[in-house]
């Protein structure tokens, strides 16, 4: 993150579910529907504090599971509100006939995916089990790195969603990030406000129920219309392509936010889909997300105080992959390690190995990529076993060797 | 359908329907619809009320019209119907 000067702003001590929290609040949300889950839990009890204390106009609405959370939400945004909601591991998992019902009928709803362990056995601490198994459900996501982005992200994502009119998740890993405490510039009220503005409702032309009339897209008993019935062989097909497209159309849109959005603030995540460390002659590079990375950071100035040259590089968007933006980093590299804190059972590899092997699969010059699997259920990865890794990855450099998984901090 | 199909870059986002519900018939689905008994009906309009596809057509007064065009044939009206007016017929 780049800081440059910018409007004054209050250093506040947060945590990252707070920073969420104090993000929503300043960001003209109309609605909010969530259930509390570990470690999600003090994001839902601010903002439910908020509205108790009359500090935001804003409906609360209080459901009785993740499912009606976001079926909640979803009907609150398709009415043409701004709504939020925010879960972890299995509740996110009872979102998922909704979460792809938000994404294809390409309403803006905005959630907070506090990462942790999928059940079983039941674990409340940090790996990226649940997001990475919704990557395929339509919403963009975006990896936070810390509470202050966790809180920067929040905003943006509002102004992203509702551009590329499709949902966004944004994530900060359970524990490590959620209840950690951190300074945080927290910008003025009004000028989130401003940033955000008032959500704008798009219009869509139908062609032969209202003899060819523009009609806001949203419920409106004016113009009735539904949202996702029935669409068989003759129409479905279009519009998951329609969909597709939409994902390809918001990384312009993402880039324009993050510019805007460091004029206000002065921090910029250039270049807002991967952030590389020290890449430009690094022999090897670890490619990861999340908290991870900074600490992979202070090991990549350990290892270059030793003279060996290694990087690293931070994924933030995961959807849309930027694959073109990864093929141009890697195509320099000798040896990539991918860190996967989730697994894919009975693939070659974990989530973002396969999405980075595959983009290189194009390219001329094929870095050999292997893949650490570390972190489950809030395994800790210490320094050392970073420096491991590293240290493999420079000894084995020409033929990949088999298998190209290999576990970080588990017993044999 | 007569209109003509239409691709992607056309269709009106976010899944909302291109054409009116009007426009498909969805009667052509049933095997059995509702004929209705004049003499019996005491045009207490509980047929117009249960039908889950808001196919009758009632004024509050007279015998409820069934748009056939539209019916899928459950028989909840025959079921729900006090004097048993309505018998589903095979068509």
């Amino acid at each position: 993150m780049v800081v440059q000067k910018s409007v004054s702003q209050t250093m506040m001590a947060l945590n990252g579910d707070e920073a969420v929290a104090w993000a929503v609040k300043q960001s003209n949300v109309d609605v909010v529907a969530a259930y509390p889950i570990t470690p999600q839990t003090i994001i839902v009890e601010r903002i439910s504090e908020f509205v108790h204390n009359g500090e935001v106009d804003m409906e609360f609405i209080r459901v009785e599971s993740e499912h009606s959370a976001l079926s909640a939400s979803w009907g609150a945004a398709l009415a043409g509100a701004r709504a939020f909601t925010a879960t972890a591991a299995n509740g996110l998992a009872l979102m998922w006939e909704i979460l792809y019902i938000t994404a294809s009928t390409r309403t803006p709803v905005v959630m907070a995916v506090v990462n942790r362990a999928l059940s079983a056995p039941i674990n409340i601490h940090n790996d990226h089990s649940d997001s990475m198994g919704a990557r395929d459900s339509g919403w963009i996501q975006i990896y936070s790195e810390d509470a202050q982005e966790a809180y920067d992200n929040t905003i943006m994502a509002f102004r992203i969603a509702e551009e590329a009119m499709l949902p966004v998740m944004i994530t900060l890993d359970g524990f490590t990030i959620s209840h950690t405490l951190q300074n945080v510039s927290v910008l003025p009220d009004e000028v989130v406000s401003n940033f955000v503005g008032i959500r704008k409702i798009p219009r869509i032309k139908l062609p032969h129920i209202y003899g060819e009339k523009e009609i806001p897209l949203m419920l409106n008993p004016k113009y009735p219309i539904s949202f996702g019935p029935l669409d068989l062989f003759d129409y479905y097909f279009e519009h998951k392509v329609q969909q597709n497209e939409a994902m390809k159309a918001s990384v312009p849109i993402i880039e324009k936010v993050h510019r805007e959005f460091a004029e206000i603030s002065g921090r910029s995540y250039e270049p807002v889909h991967m952030i590389p460390y020290k890449t430009e002659d690094a022999d090897v590079v670890l490619l990861g997300l999340s908290s991870t990375m900074s600490v992979v950071r202070k090991v990549v100035d350990e290892l270059r105080s030793e003279g060996k040259r290694v990087g690293a590089i931070r994924l933030r968007v995961f959807r849309p992959f930027p694959a073109d933006m990864i093929r141009k980093e890697l195509s320099k590299i000798s040896t990539v390690g991918i860190l996967d804190r989730s697994l894919s059972f009975g693939a070659e590899g974990g989530p973002v190995f396969m999405e980075v092997r595959s983009a290189l699969y194009s390219s001329s010059s094929k870095p050999t990529v292997y893949d650490y699997v570390y972190g489950l259920g809030g395994r800790d990865l210490p320094p050392k076993l970073i420096k491991k890794a590293f240290n493999e990855l420079l000894e084995a450099r020409e033929e990949p060797e088999k298998p190209v998984i290999k576990y970080l901090g588990v017993r044999e | 359908m007569s209109t003509p199909m239409v691709g992607w870059k056309d269709l009106p986002m976010a899944a909302v329907p291109f054409l009116s519900a009007r426009e498909y018939p969805t009667g052509e689905w049933a095997v059995f619809q509702p004929k209705i008994d004049e003499s019996k009906c005491v045009k207490c309009g509980l047929c117009w009320m249960y039908c889950p596809d808001s196919v009758y057509r009632w004024d509050g007064e007279s015998v409820p019209v069934p748009d056939l065009d539209h019916c899928k044939g459950c028989g909840i009206c025959a079921t729900e119907c006090p004097t048993k007016a309505i018998e589903m017929v095979r068509i």
